[in-house]
């Protein structure tokens, strides 16, 4: 009976302190969007920002798309190929870029490349006392660290993104067409007749703005909220990643069911 | 004699404990105040009240007539514009190296051009003996250094209030002599009202005007280094000749030593 009672009494608290958790982040979330007219004024920060969010995971993410597009032709191929139509290669690989794998791979290889190092950052700063400097000298850390992060977030994700199924959809080209030997122009014309603009390509950028919005808030808040100390900082980088991955997969079966059904 | 800071029965405890208790202290114009007591007494959170970085739990803190936790946000970046901090540690900015970091106050807070900038930034790192390491990283920099590139930093604006934690702790005698000259200098020269937070019982009592003493929680003596120097309180005699035994424990509260040997 104890034991019921304690184990009831450990799932309302963990189940408080995580509403709390979730309640601090959207504070923070309203913060930034206040202080963001201050974080505009220095609008080189947030330049810098998305160099170092976006710029640099562009590496990964080519490579990854290339890799991930080639996965797909091949294996999209053999599928077809049993039912006879292989021309539809184009569309198959398209459209699983597009709708999915786009905006949800780049979305965690951004959580663990860029979502990671904004939150070791921030933790870090924070240890060092360098956001209560910043604080003391009246300076408001949210105008100057966080907005910048947030935005150059908010921008790069999707950018990421589509240039993730671009990648990939040249991958795919280059094992269909270029290897397997497709006909090149039932690969192209297939994907242009049956890709639709709105239900498909936008249906991705919005998938892929709502991911950049929680891999960023994630990053930010986990940083934020570290406590000041080694293991603080490695801990709250680790729940980044865990917490950004499975946000992003629940959040894309919600998208999905509503898109898409 | 004009009070620019004062602390009225100050009470705060991290969490539920109490770290001070009912704390009184004056801080004047143009004169240089120490804090001093023993290590984890509560001196850096004095400096960070001060600063409206934390909450009282009873009590008042007033700076120029205003009190700071009364204050909304755009209240106390106000009264912050008017101070300036030396963190114990140094806090400097890691992305930005040392010029940047002096300039930090001067490019957010006002609209000199930069050539203007440079110059003042020169004439900082100058008077703390580092303007040779100005396009240093601060990974690249001592201990010593980087307190000093603080130092230059907290006073980067001129302000009005400058608040120094342990400004001499990790500098050898030669630069101990001279920023015990600069915090004097700047202290006459601009009127500021300056905070030393310090345990170096000689340099204090040479160059303080006034002296605070905490000891549990509470303010154990004060006074004009005179004053204190000839105060028979067993307390401060202990702290002037650090004696090893007195009524300041060295020990951090605890049960007997054989309760936690379980003999
Ligand atoms: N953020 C914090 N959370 C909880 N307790 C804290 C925190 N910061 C300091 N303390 C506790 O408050 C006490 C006073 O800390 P403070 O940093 O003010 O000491 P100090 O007088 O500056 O010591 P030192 O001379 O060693 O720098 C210490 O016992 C410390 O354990
Ligand atoms: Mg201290």
């Amino acid at each position: 009976m104890n034991n019921l009672l304690n184990i009831i009494a450990g799932l309302g608290s963990s189940f408080r302190s995580k509403m709390i958790r979730l309640g601090a982040g959207t504070r923070l979330f309203f913060l930034i969007i206040i202080y963001s007219a201050d974080s505009f004024k220095r609008i080189g920060l947030t330049i810098r920002e998305i160099y170092f969010t976006g710029v640099l995971s562009l590496v990964i993410i080519v490579v990854s798309a290339f890799f991930v597009g080639m996965v797909l032709g091949l294996q999209g191929y053999y599928t077809l190929e049993k039912y006879g139509s292989s021309e539809a290669i184009g569309v198959l690989v398209a459209l699983a870029l597009v709708r999915e794998l786009g905006p949800v791979v780049t979305a965690l290889l951004f959580a663990g490349r860029a979502g990671t190092a904004i939150t070791a950052e921030i933790g870090l700063m924070k240890a060092t006392e360098q956001l209560s400097a910043m604080e003391v000298m009246a300076v408001s850390p949210i105008a100057r660290i966080i907005a910048p992060r947030f935005w150059a977030g908010m921008i790069s994700m999707p950018i990421l993104a589509t240039i993730f199924s671009m990648v990939g959809i040249l991958g795919g080209y280059f094992i269909a067409v270029l290897v397997i030997g497709v006909d090149e122009g039932a690969f192209w014309s297939q994907m242009q007749a049956n890709v639709d603009f709105s239900n498909d390509i936008v249906d991705g950028a919005i998938k892929s703005i709502v991911f950049g919005f929680a891999c960023t808030i994630i990053a930010l808040f986990e940083g934020f909220d570290a406590p000041p100390t080694a293991e603080g900082v490695s801990r709250a980088t680790t729940r980044t990643v865990v917490i950004s991955s499975l946000a992003v997969l629940g959040l894309d079966f919600i998208l999905t069911s509503f898109m898409f059904v | 004699m004009e009070e620019l800071i004062s602390i009225n029965n100050l009470s705060f405890g991290y969490g539920e404990s109490t770290l001070h208790k009912n704390i009184n202290m004056k801080f004047s114009r143009g004169k240089v105040s120490a804090i001093m007591g023993g290590s984890g007494c509560g001196k850096t959170t004095i400096l960070k009240l001060i600063a409206g970085q934390l909450q009282p739990k009873s009590g008042e803190i007033v700076v120029d007539g205003q009190v700071v936790h009364d204050q909304g946000r755009e209240g106390i970046y106000n009264i912050r514009r008017k101070m300036g901090m030396l963190f114990q540690h140094g806090a400097l900015f890691t992305d930005l190296n040392v010029f940047d970091n002096v300039a930090f106050p001067m490019r957010e807070h006002t609209n000199l051009p930069e050539n203007m900038i440079k110059d003042l930034v020169l004439l900082k790192l100058n008077a703390v003996g580092l303007r040779g390491a100005q396009k240093k990283m601060p990974s690249e920099l001592s201990g010593g250094m980087s307190r000093r590139v603080a130092l230059a930093r907290a006073i980067a604006l001129d302000p009005d209030i400058i608040m120094y934690d342990e400004p001499f702790a990790g500098l050898d005698p030669i630069s101990m002599a001279v920023i015990c000259d600069l915090i004097r200098s700047l202290n006459d020269a601009l009127g500021a009202t300056s905070i030393i937070v310090t345990h170096d019982v000689a340099e204090t009592f040479s160059f303080a005007d006034y002296i605070y003493f905490l000891a549990d929680g509470e303010v154990a003596a004060e006074g004009s280094p005179k004053q204190l120097l000839a105060s028979k309180l067993p307390f401060v005699r202990q702290f002037i000749h650090s004696e090893k035994d007195g009524p300041v424990p060295f020990h951090v509260d605890a049960p007997t030593y054989g309760v936690d040997l379980q003999l």
